[in-house]
């Protein structure tokens, strides 16, 4: 049995401790916004934080995020208000497809984090998710609006 | 009378078949006389638009939404004529099964091709038309008024006389009840509201909150997970496994063979059922094409270049005689690599099967060919099997197949009773997909004295999706007797003229042909499909002849695009946006492209700059002229989307094949462009409207992305290059 703290609640969860952090909160969980796209840490689609970071839960052993908060897309938004990076994705129309846009939004969310005013190059650098749809356009637009809102 | 329960089942998996093979298919659909019950309480006004009390309004949407918006445009043809609220307007995807069952009242499902509102337009238009009129009619009734004393707007139905007035929730009922009429006028475009205009699309906000569901999200009580593992060997056959190695392992529930090539581990999670069926011993008959590589593969296209026998897609004149007398002949040969879709989100199905019934959910591009494979793999009549849409984690053209579903419901089988979700890893996915095909392409120019191209030989040596796809779609569209068996898809970009991929340019002379060379790989439609090798074989090797000649290369196109007003303005468009015959910023080069591809007309100008082996492309223009621009936003974030795409694909991407089996399993060898390396994209929407077919959206501008950054290249560097992707040159983007 492994205690878990998802979006501010722990829960103990029986689950083999190797498991992916990824795989835990989908199906243990039952948090499925957190998107399963390459399982080796290529394409974000999986981005969660740990402890306010950013991280690719697909490469990450659920042992390793024991004792952290962890918070996912589901969590993101506070008191059912949206996250600031959730409404400029809304005011952008960015999503198309949408699958890689829990990873990106919380990829996103954690360099806003770090870096409130972030540049072209911050983004270039932090952004790394990739998105086959080719929504990057609108992302980096949404990104300067959340940072200005 | 209910059709569904007397469906003759081979017939219907033909006809769906036939649907998804990117072909016009003359199709009668016979929507209008069929008035159903509602599925439910909620008033049905005709089979395409259901208004709730609360004025409501569920537009039925059949074509599937992966991302290119076509929901949401298909909703603004119908809300228009429906003259609706548009803050009130939102959608829900019929069955395919209720579909059958219906005489197919709301038509194709199949989501390729650039077909969703191209296809549609007309309709789905009549469809919220006939609604309109009927909620008119049931008002007019209510009130002893004829109801062309009436007036519409926003949902509120007006009788001025006797200043009365209702809303479209308070008469669905009774309008429900009235006959479909069959007279329908459309609107004029010119005067839409809702249609033409930049609208936010429908399915945003769960797509930022994580509470859309994809297929892979797809939960039902009782379900168990399964992973697969095929036979690297495309041909190959699973021979034997030994369960009991791996019948211990956490979670694993059943083995299964799913069929004649492909074993499943069925387990509580999917990650148990992945980690299993990885353990798991297998002994594979690889076969005859485990002899097959690359090499082969091209050396056996590079015979096709100068085979005697081709197919002929397009001539005029005679260009062998031309080419032989010419003065003066360029030649060069092109070659286009296998490439995977690489859809975001990993093939998945979730299957439940019992003995009465067989149901799936399931993302797929075409629900009627899901439901096909879903009667073919459960065995049962289609009155006893649907398929369940979710929206897609990305298509591309991938999930216009069915194997996937097909896998799911071999599984389920074997569990009745129990829903079985069904994932393909993303390594399933990559080394088990449907290529873009390969191709080589013999380019050949010849001019007169006077520096005018005279002629022109394109034969490509390839394969053909058709062949192996719809191989009963082969001959389509020609009636040349020496054309039998000819793929008239491979000629997309190069068709005569008066087809919707027809050939940009007017040269006296000219033949295009193809040897079909069909190698074991499976070949798929890929976004664009055979548009994107022949706009770079034709565009690239337009700017050849032109530097051959010396001559400015859009002056060159121009010369040649008589009778071609819509190719020409489209080219025009982006080299007056690039500033084409201005003077570029210091180290920044330009190059051209056009091409016309599913009845919409195309064109990019890109500036790049180059330095050490990395390219950085500043800004690339893209032009469309679609006929009508149902929604410009969406349209010009498929033109940036899809030139991500295509510059993805152009830089990085290739599926090699070893020993009969792909070799690149996951994006550490198969790259996808990242925003740091994202262009700046510039939209320009020249629609011509007039009564013209409707073009595509979703596909056609990805061919021009890669032919300009490649021409912007050469004159950066002089040097062409003409085999791909560009990793193999050690070029990257930057």
């Amino acid at each position: 049995m492994i205690a878990l703290t998802i979006n501010g609640q722990t829960r103990n969860i029986e689950v083999n401790p190797d498991t992916p952090l990824l795989w835990v909160l989908r199906e243990q969980a039952g948090l499925t916004g957190t998107k399963y796209g390459c399982g080796i840490t290529q394409c974000g689609a999986c981005t969660v934080h740990v402890d306010g970071v950013a991280m690719r839960s697909c490469g990450l052993p659920v042992s390793a995020a024991v004792g952290k908060q962890i918070t996912t897309i589901e969590g993101l938004a506070q008191n059912g208000v949206l996250h600031k990076v959730q409404k400029a994705w809304i005011d952008n129309d960015v999503p198309q497809c949408g699958y890689c846009q829990s990873g990106m939004i919380m990829a996103v969310a954690a360099l806003l984090n770090e870096k409130p005013k972030p540049t072209d190059d911050d983004i270039n650098v932090a952004i790394t998710n990739i998105c086959r749809c080719g929504t990057f356009q609108q992302v980096r637009d949404a990104i300067h609006m959340a940072a200005s809102a | 009378m209910n059709s569904g329960a007397n469906l003759n089942r081979r017939s219907f998996l033909i006809t769906s078949a036939a649907a998804s093979g990117g072909l016009a298919v003359g199709l009668a659909l016979p929507f209008g006389p069929e008035k159903a019950a509602a599925q439910n309480s909620t008033p049905e006004i005709g089979a395409w638009v259901v208004i709730k009390p609360d004025d409501t309004v569920i537009v039925r949407v059949v074509r599937s939404e992966m991302g290119q918006g076509t929901v949401t445009g298909l909703c603004q043809l119908v809300a228009e004529e429906l003259e609706c609220d548009w803050d009130k307007v939102t959608w829900e995807y019929p069955t395919p099964g209720e579909s059958v069952a219906r005489k197919r009242v709301w038509g194709d499902f199949s989501t390729g091709g650039s077909r969703g509102i191209r296809t549609s337009h007309q309709y789905v238009r009549a469809g919220g038309a006939a609604a309109r009129e009927m909620l008119k009619q049931a008002a007019a009734n209510q009130w002893s008024v004829s109801a062309a004393e009436l007036t519409v707007s926003k949902g509120v139905i007006t009788h001025k006389a006797s200043n009365r007035s209702t809303t479209y929730g308070k008469v669905a009922e009774a309008a429900s009840k009235l006959e479909v009429p069959q007279d329908i006028k459309l609107k004029d475009p010119k005067d839409w509201t809702i249609a033409g205009k930049p609208l936010k699309r429908l399915d945003t906000t769960d797509k930022v909150n994580g509470k859309m569901i994809y297929g892979m999200d797809v939960k039902l009580p009782g379900m168990l997970n399964a992973a697969v593992r095929a036979c690297p060997v495309f041909g190959g056959l699973l021979k034997s496994f030994d369960d009991a190695k791996i019948a211990s392992m956490p979670g694993v529930r059943k083995v299964v063979r799913v069929n004649d090539s492909t074993v499943a581990v069925v387990a509580d999670t999917w990650w148990q059922a992945k980690t299993a069926v990885e353990a798991l011993p297998v002994v594979w008959d690889e076969g005859e094409n485990a002899k097959v590589s690359s090499a082969t593969i091209a050396a056996w296209l590079k015979e096709g270049l100068d085979a005697q026998e081709a197919f002929v897609g397009n001539s005029n004149g005679d260009a062998k005689a031309a080419l032989a007398s010419a003065v003066k002949r360029v030649e060069a040969v092109y070659g286009y690599p296998y490439q995977n879709h690489a859809c975001m989100e990993p093939l998945n199905a979730t299957a439940l099967y019992t003995p009465d019934k067989c149901e799936v959910w399931t993302g797929t591009q075409n629900a009627e060919a899901a439901f096909a494979s879903v009667l073919e793999a459960s065995g049962l009549p289609a009155a006893k099997c649907d398929v369940h849409k979710t929206i897609l984690g990305g298509g591309f053209g991938r999930r216009g197949r069915s194997d996937y579903v097909a896998q799911a419901v071999s599984i389920a089988k074997q569990m009745p009773g129990v829903p079985i979700k069904l994932i393909w890893s993303r390594e399933e996915d990559m080394t088990h997909g449907t290529y873009h095909p390969v191709m080589q392409a013999k380019m050949v120019g010849g001019f007169d004295a006077n520096n005018n191209l005279t002629a022109l030989h394109i034969r490509l040596s390839g394969q053909s999706i058709v062949a192996r796809l719809f191989p009963q779609n082969l001959d389509k569209g020609d009636t040349n007797p020496n054309n039998k068996g000819m793929d008239i898809l491979t000629f997309q970009g190069l068709q005569r003229p008066g087809l919707e991929h027809a050939f940009g340019y007017t040269i006296p002379n000219l033949l295009i042909d193809h040897s079909m060379r069909n190698p074991h790989v499976p070949p798929g439609f890929w976004r664009g499909v055979n548009i994107n090798q022949n706009a770079i074989f034709t565009e690239c090797f337009i700017d050849e002849l032109a530097q051959s000649v010396g001559q400015d290369e859009l002056e060159f196109r121009r010369k040649l695009m008589a009778g071609l007003p819509r190719n020409l303005a489209v080219l025009n468009a982006v080299a007056e946006k690039i500033g084409w015959g201005k003077p570029a910023p210091e180290g920044v080069y330009r190059g051209l492209a056009q091409m016309m591809a599913f009845d919409s007309y195309v064109a990019a100008a890109a500036e790049v700059s180059v330095s050490g082996g990395k390219i950085k492309v500043q800004r690339i223009v893209g032009a469309t002229d679609c006929t009508f621009a149902v929604n410009p936003a969406q349209i010009e974030r498929q033109v940036a989307g899809s030139f991500v795409y295509g510059l993805s694909a152009l830089f990085y991407q290739e599926c090699t094949v070893k020993d009969g089996a792909i070799e690149q399993t996951n994006f550490h060898e198969y790259n996808s462009m990242r925003i740091a390396e994202m262009p700046k994209v510039e939209a320009v929407l020249v629609p011509s409207g007039g009564n013209s077919r409707w073009g595509g959206v979703g596909e056609p501008t990805i061919c021009v992305a890669a032919p300009a950054v490649l021409n912007a290249y050469f004159k950066a560097t002089g040097q062409r290059i003409r085999s791909f992707p560009l990793k193999n040159h050690n070029i990257s983007l930057a």
